[in-house]
């Protein structure tokens, strides 16, 4: 079923430069296996196709069941010279919880709610 | 085994330091690091310096260390901080008059060596290129428009000057978590080339240098937010790091907020590109071997990072003039909120090219429903909001430009579409700045870095 990564994940984001950066996380292992496996460099991309003009990267980390997800050049430059209320990208982290993906009903945090 | 406690200090220049008062006096600790340097914090201390010349560095050290400086010295609790930005002994002055007046007394030293601002022809003489570490662009571009470019420093200089029995260390630009780094090198004895546990304590600088980020405040999520509790007295994290490295994160008895696995590893991860090569000046760690225990209650156990050598260079951040911004706001009420702004940015545009001005870039945002989540909003909740700003920017070179295009907006309370407020007609165009990152070899940087130590009474 498509599920809203809000429902099963938390995210902050930062910045550096013109880069802006995600932390997503699973709150549980299974959980984490799913956001591997489904969400990739290609999605995000696609989900931040109007703002990151750079490649999307993605490290995952097993031992934090975390996702770092770097956006390059999608700062308009980088937060002192971008014209964006959100000049430092403290919100795209929100904006990638909003992203559906493909995940079994039974996660730990779909069967409790 | 013997073990230090750090608290965090501000965790940006305008942060509020009465969080810190819980550490030291229910916190137990040895020390306080304290981040008062963003990435672009050094262009408004610049902007400052050109005004005085005396300014130039962040002046919330002043008032922060007269407050609290009274409960640290009784407790032997001292103080690691970048607050001296571009003019660290301009600071150091300015902390000891305050200090004088109030009959306080101190050793403060002062780190300095970290600006190449006119060291540029000298640097490239040889053979550094300055080119942009991320886009390979050539310094020359922005050569005459640089306004600062200044080196991160590691926690070498501070842990000198700590040895030298500074009670108060003040720094330029230092790498954030060498704020932590220092006391961590000077009261555990730990060697230089010890990779492993300087990865410990790289690790620990990182959890401490965004005050409350560590602790529950900012915990992006939905709905997990509100189970923070009491972000009023939301207390600033504490590190107690032992020799062998193992690190216990956790905050002041009595205060607010959260330390968890999950609040800590939102702020691991925070601004971090490769994880597997986080780079400091003093040590790389790869987060990928870390291991978190959540012991409950605010405590979390961590080890397991391991180090890899450090760099050759250093990481430069110049930052240059690039341009200026105008600004204008006008909101509107339902019925037909957003269409009220879209039209009002519609007649916007149509005056700006009938001044015949051509500003390099206009902005439209739509405050209420897309200026933050930009093309991420949801499109089905536009045409039905109780009430929308329009908020237009403008990009340009001529500083008249920007500062005209805000007064374009009142005019549109009486003869453009109706129930407005919240107008924003009258502001002063912003200066633009774009940040040049650059490497520079440490042996060209670090022969000038010095350390002076100084007995304020």
């Amino acid at each position: 079923m498509k599920v809203g990564l809000w429902k099963i994940a938390h995210a902050r984001s930062g910045d550096k430069a013109d880069r802006s950066d995600i932390g997503l996380f699973a709150y549980d292992a299974p959980t984490y296996q799913v956001l591997k496996r489904e969400v990739t460099r290609e999605r995000v991309a696609q989900h931040f196709a109007a703002t990151c003009k750079g490649p999307v990267e993605i490290y995952p980390l097993d031992n934090l069941l975390a996702l770092k997800i770097v956006l390059n050049a999608a700062l308009e430059g980088g937060a002192a010279r971008s014209l964006r209320m959100d000049n430092l990208g403290k919100t795209v982290a929100a904006a990638l919880l909003r992203m559906e993906i493909e995940a079994p009903a039974d996660l730990p945090r779909l069967a409790r709610a | 085994m013997k073990s230090v406690r750090i608290g965090a200090g501000l965790g940006f220049y305008g942060d509020s330091w009465r969080p810190v008062r819980a550490s030291i006096e229910s916190g137990n600790v040895a020390y306080i690091a304290s981040d008062h340097l963003a990435e672009l914090t050094l262009a408004i201390l610049q902007k400052d310096r050109q005004k005085d010349p005396s300014a130039g560095y962040a002046r919330d050290c002043v008032p922060m260390l007269t407050e609290l400086w009274p409960l640290a010295a009784p407790r032997g609790v001292k103080f690691v901080m970048n607050a001296g930005g571009l003019n660290p002994h301009g600071a150091r002055e300015a902390v000891a008059r305050a200090f004088r007046e109030k009959g306080l007394k101190a050793k403060i030293a002062v780190v300095t060596g970290d600006s190449i601002s006119d060291r540029i022809d000298e640097l490239q003489a040889s053979g550094e290129t300055l080119a942009n570490m991320d886009t390979g662009a050539e310094i020359g571009a922005v050569r005459d428009k640089l306004l600062f470019a200044n080196a991160y420093l590691g926690a070498a200089p501070i842990a000198e000057a700590l040895a030298q029995g500074a009670d108060i260390v003040i720094t330029g630009r230092v790498a954030d978590a060498a704020l932590s780094l220092g006391p961590l090198m000077h009261e555990l004895g730990w060697r230089w080339d010890d990779w492993d546990r300087l990865a410990q304590g790289l690790t620990v600088g990182h959890l401490l240098e965004c005050s409350g980020q560590a602790s529950g405040g900012n915990f992006g999520s939905a709905g997990d937010w509100a189970k923070v509790q009491n972000f009023l007295h939301l207390g600033y994290p504490i590190a107690e790091v032992s020799e062998d490295g193992s690190a216990l994160l956790t905050k002041a008895p009595g205060t607010g907020g959260k330390v968890s696995f999950d609040t800590l590893r939102q702020q691991l991860l925070y601004e971090v590109h490769d994880p597997h090569a986080y780079y400091s000046p003093d040590v790389v760690l790869d987060m990928g071997t870390l291991d978190f225990d959540d012991k409950g209650n605010d405590a979390v156990r961590i080890t397991g990072a391991s180090g890899a050598r450090r760099p050759d260079t250093l990481k430069v951040v110049a930052g240059y003039h690039d341009g200026w911004m105008g600004i204008g706001q006008i909101g509107f009420s339902w019925p037909d909120a957003y269409l009220k702004c879209e039209t009002s940015a519609n007649i916007i545009k149509g005056l700006v090219e009938e001044r015949g001005w051509k500003p390099d870039q206009i902005n439209v945002e739509y405050v209420g429903y897309n200026a933050l989540l930009g093309a991420n909003a949801d499109p089905a909740q536009r045409d039905n909001l109780n009430e929308c700003f329009l908020r237009m920017t403008v990009r340009t070179n001529d500083r008249r430009i920007a500062e005209g295009f805000s007064r374009l907006f009142p005019w549109l309370g009486l003869s453009g579409p109706p129930y407005a407020g919240g107008l924003r007609g009258s502001e002063r165009a912003r200066e633009l700045l774009g940040l040049w990152p650059t490497l520079v070899r440490r042996d060209l940087i670090e022969p000038r870095v010095s350390v002076d130590v100084e007995v304020v009474a």
